[in-house]
């Protein structure tokens, strides 16, 4: 992650050229003037999305309304072989929908449309730029909600958790976006429009929804997302439990894990993370805690109450000092709202920060802690940790004062060493905010070559051109041309002139 | 006699015999390697020498979809096989893909793979690359759902992974999912990684015998808006009338009994400790034909109808067994049932359901019926398969659009 101003890639472009020119004209004319914009000023609103050191001008906005405008973008950008960038509320934190310079950002804030909510079906088909929290507002009425709880939810859109594969504290137990969307109406990199799966499960032939969603943008654009809808829970009982180490914490959480519950989440804090919780939301946890366990069950009520004695004895006895049960929604949103404030928290206590997302096997938090304690020490650099222990998801936040000469290079150089701890532990270098153009240059330290290539087969196969999202998740493009195979006569295109073999 | 085919891999390769046969269609050679690496070499070899590769298992489902178009070469996985890895504290195991369903449930309790088996006898592979599934889908999801790993050999012989041994990780495409349910089209899955769950203390099932699907599909609907959380909400409807419901509860002993009091309430049901006897299989025998449709959840009751209507009109003996709760739905007919019949049938399940496809069926029927029905994305489809296997050597024709 680039860690401060100085490093920040930014391109400001330059005049628009001719092919920019024709396909603003068309766009104007396909999908109406005001939905197209060139201005460089409004452009600039664009520049970035939640990694904001990252900043890069479009060439181009389109903000089309439906699937039939969306398509007419994408088409044209195809026919004019520019390249286009999908957006949804920008609150991504890898700089996934970081705009192309010579390329469209197309932005679906005009696509928030909830076709249909259907409880009958446990579905919802919506827009994907319809926010994450409004599905859940509007089964709420029915007993429903839609599982996936990213920490951005209240702003962040279907589009962009599709994109990403989006997760959140809950999906210890409910599993991710992948897990949750079963249709999909896909504008594909060509501009032609492809229905995906269904309401129904197990669509015949390959699970294309499977493969698109967690793409990152890099297949084409989701126009519609067919989502599940779950039963809102009977019971929810939420502990807070206090600890003096770090360690007692994590072997609480094994403890769970190995007694058979499977919370609906395990989120852990340190004691630098609560310090700048307390000074930003005073959550009032526990005086003299080393870490912070939050673990909350959910599901029939007989079931919670006998799991919830379980969980509450396996913290006593692994060392908690305090432990607090919510008494009701009031006292659980405190409790969630120390460790949902945590990121932006930690401005309290330092003036700059990155928050970094890696996963370990949960086994390995000890160790991995302690790693991550002695590179703290080793560079001077402060680490707070975050993580939804439960599934092993570290969000280390690196604290740095970019006016101390050289700390934001050691904070950078911590950050990219804690991923190294990652793979070196059998995890992987982002487990919710996605690769993006953020860590795309990591990928070789998590695969092979023939990981990678195997992986851009299906690009190819989406995206033969590269048009779409063009230079996220992978540290170098495949040359689509290249198919591995066994050549049988002359190409037809070689023949007839077109094309040469390199 | 010389034969550059055995001659390249004289210990992995041996010449096909009488039963090396895929829907009809003999082999001539069968490779049996033990390893990711003998596997790729095993491929290679197949690629240099232009062979029509096809993968078996425990060979339960060999018979499902189309016979291969070209057939030389049986990859049998059943040495690939074991439990690699069993991180028992991470909930995650690393598995061979000829492994045994049964194996590894040996093996890993007191956690699971929540995947149900079918069919005895099935391979991890078979499984992922059938999309295989049972009851407990409800809950759990499918392979697709618990696979969060994957090494496959691609048709060209490289080896490749994607994902990891954690569960949670969006770094590159998810290629465990493509490879779930691609009928081993796109290359040879040698190793899995599964998310694993415990095993429940406690389980019990709630059964109720109602007249007719009506009432049967009223019964689904009360338990879905309950808050009694089913692993698995069945339906039975054999051709001699009448519908039976099935309902299974896991958790604590305390909450089980509990829940399972409550849904006996609701269902008006009996409660059992074990699941009757059709649970979890597919309503047909070997030579029959079986067929799988996949219904949004407020229809299924008109699913249930319309196959019982088409029963009666066309006076042959039609069963219905499935997930109601999920919308998952299998149609057992006696393998002598007329084509036209076959095709009345699917005509009607189409109309109602968002697909229905004929898993297995004899020839004279899986010849003359259109086994797959309207597939979306087709064409995407078609361009993965080109790029994963470009010269259609890997099961080539058996699955959908001629793949």
């Amino acid at each position: 992650m680039s860690a401060s101003v100085e490093s920040s890639t930014s391109v400001q472009g330059s005049a628009a050229t001719p092919v920019i020119q024709a396909l603003a004209t068309r766009l104007r004319s396909d999908i109406g003037g005001e939905r197209v914009i060139s201005d460089r000023q409004e452009l600039r609103t664009y520049e970035c999305d939640g990694l904001a050191h990252y900043r890069v001008t479009p060439a181009l906005v389109a903000l089309p309304q439906d699937t039939a405008q969306c398509a007419a973008v994408v088409t044209a950008c195809a026919e004019a072989g520019v390249p286009f960038v999908a957006r949804g509320s920008g609150t991504g934190l890898s700089g996934g929908a970081l705009p192309h310079a010579e390329g469209v950002l197309i932005v679906t804030s005009q696509m928030r449309r909830m076709i249909d909510v259907a409880p009958d079906d446990e579905r919802a088909v919506v827009e994907p730029g319809v926010i994450n929290l409004q599905v859940t507002r509007a089964a709420e009425p029915y007993g429903y909600y839609y599982a996936p709880d990213p920490s951005s939810q209240q702003v962040c859109s279907i589009g962009g958790n599709v994109a990403e594969n989006s997760g959140g504290a809950h999906c210890l137990k409910y599993g991710f976006t992948a897990n949750h969307v079963t249709g999909l109406t896909v504008v594909a990199p060509d501009g032609e429009v492809v229905e995906l799966g269904g309401r129904a499960p197990d669509a015949p032939g390959y699970d294309l929804v499977g493969a698109f969603v967690g793409s990152e943008g890099t297949l084409g654009v989701a126009t519609e997302v067919t989502v599940r809808l779950t039963r809102a829970p009977e019971a929810v009982r939420t502990l807070l439990a206090a600890f003096r180490t770090i360690d007692e914490a994590g072997a609480a959480t094994s403890a769970i894990i190995a007694a058979g519950v499977v919370p609906a989440a395990v989120e852990m804090m340190d004691a630098l993370a609560i310090e700048a919780a307390e000074a930003a939301v005073a959550c009032g946890y526990p005086a003299g805690a080393g870490a912070v366990l939050i673990v909350e069950l959910d599901g029939p009520e007989p079931e919670v109450v006998a799991q919830f004695d379980q969980v509450e004895r396996l913290c006593r006895d692994t060392g908690a000092f305090e432990i607090r049960i919510a008494a009701d929604d009031a006292e659980r949103a405190l409790f969630w709202k120390g460790r949902k404030s945590a990121f932006a928290a930690v401005g309290r206590v330092s003036p700059d920060y990155i928050v970094q997302d890696g996963v370990i096997p949960r086994t390995a938090l000890p160790d991995v802690l302690r790693r991550i304690d002695r590179l703290s020490v080793e560079s001077g650099i402060r680490v707070a940790n975050v993580f939804h222990a439960g599934d092993g998801n570290l969000h280390p936040l690196v604290l740095f004062d970019e006016t101390v000469d050289g700390e934001a290079e050691r904070a950078e150089a911590v950050s990219g060493a804690i991923l190294d701890l990652c793979i070196e532990y059998g995890g992987s270098i982002t487990g919710e905010h996605g690769v993006g153009v953020d860590k795309a240059r990591y990928m070789l330290r998590m695969f092979t070559d023939d990981d990678l290539d195997t992986m851009q087969l299906l690009r190819c196969a989406f995206d033969p051109d590269g048009l779409s999202n063009p230079g996220k998740v992978f540290p170098t493009p495949r040359l689509c041309g290249e198919v591995p195979g066994r050549r049988k006569g002359v190409h037809p295109l070689q023949e007839s002139g077109v094309a040469e073999v390199f | 006699m010389v034969d550059a085919v055995l001659d390249a891999l004289p210990d992995l390769l041996r010449p096909a015999g009488s039963d090396d046969v895929v829907a009809g269609v003999p082999a001539r050679y069968v490779a049996a390697p033990a390893s990711t690496e003998q596997t790729a070499e095993v491929v290679r070899v197949a690629a240099a020498q232009d062979l029509a590769v096809v993968v078996r298992g425990a060979a339960t489902k060999l018979d499902w979809g189309l016979p291969p178009r070209r057939l030389d070469l049986i990859i049998d996985t059943r040495r690939l096989s074991g439990v690699v890895e069993h991180a028992a504290g991470d909930l995650v195991a690393v598995v061979r893909a000829g492994t045994t369903m049964e194996e590894l449930a040996a093996k890993l309790a007191p956690q699971q793979l929540a995947v149900d088996v079918p069919l005895a006898g099935a391979t991890v592979g078979g499984t992922v690359a059938a999309n295989a599934s049972g009851p407990r889908r409800l809950l759990y999801g499918t392979a697709r759902d618990l696979l969060i790993g994957v090494t496959v050999v691609r048709p060209d012989g490289v080896v490749a992974r994607s994902g990891g041994k954690v569960v949670k990780n969006v770094a590159g495409y998810d290629l465990g999912k493509l490879m779930t349910g691609s009928s081993g089209t796109l290359g040879l899955v040698t190793e899995c990684v599964f998310r694993l769950h415990p095993l429940p203390p406690a389980t019990a099932v709630v059964v109720r015998r109602v007249d007719t699907v009506c009432e049967a599909g009223i019964l689904v609907t009360s338990v879905r808006r309950s808050q009694v959380v089913p692993s698995a909400v069945e339906v039975n409807a054999p051709p001699d009338g009448g519908v039976e419901l099935a309902v299974l509860l896991e958790g604590t002993p305390a909450g089980v009994e509990q829940r399972a009091a409550g849904t006996q309430a609701l269902l008006d049901g009996e409660v059992l400790p074990e699941p009757p006897d059709w649970w979890g299989g597919y309503p047909w025998q070997p030579g029959d034909i079986g067929m799988k449709a996949g219904v949004s959840l407020s229809r299924v009751p008109e699913a249930l109808t319309a196959a019982r209507a088409a029963a009666e009109r066309y006076d042959v003996s039609v069963t219905v067994r499935g997930s109601a709760g999920a919308g998952v739905l299998y149609v057992g007919l006696l393998g002598a049932t007329p084509p036209e019949v076959v095709t009345g049938l699917l005509d009607e399940l189409r109309a109602i359901c968002e697909h229905a496809v004929v898993l297995t069926a004899p020839p004279l029927v899986r010849d003359r019926v259109d086994v797959w029905g309207p597939v979306s994305g087709l064409g995407l489809m078609r361009r993965v398969k080109e790029q994963f296997d470009p010269d259609a050597r890997f099961a080539p024709g058996r699955f959908v659009g001629g793949i």
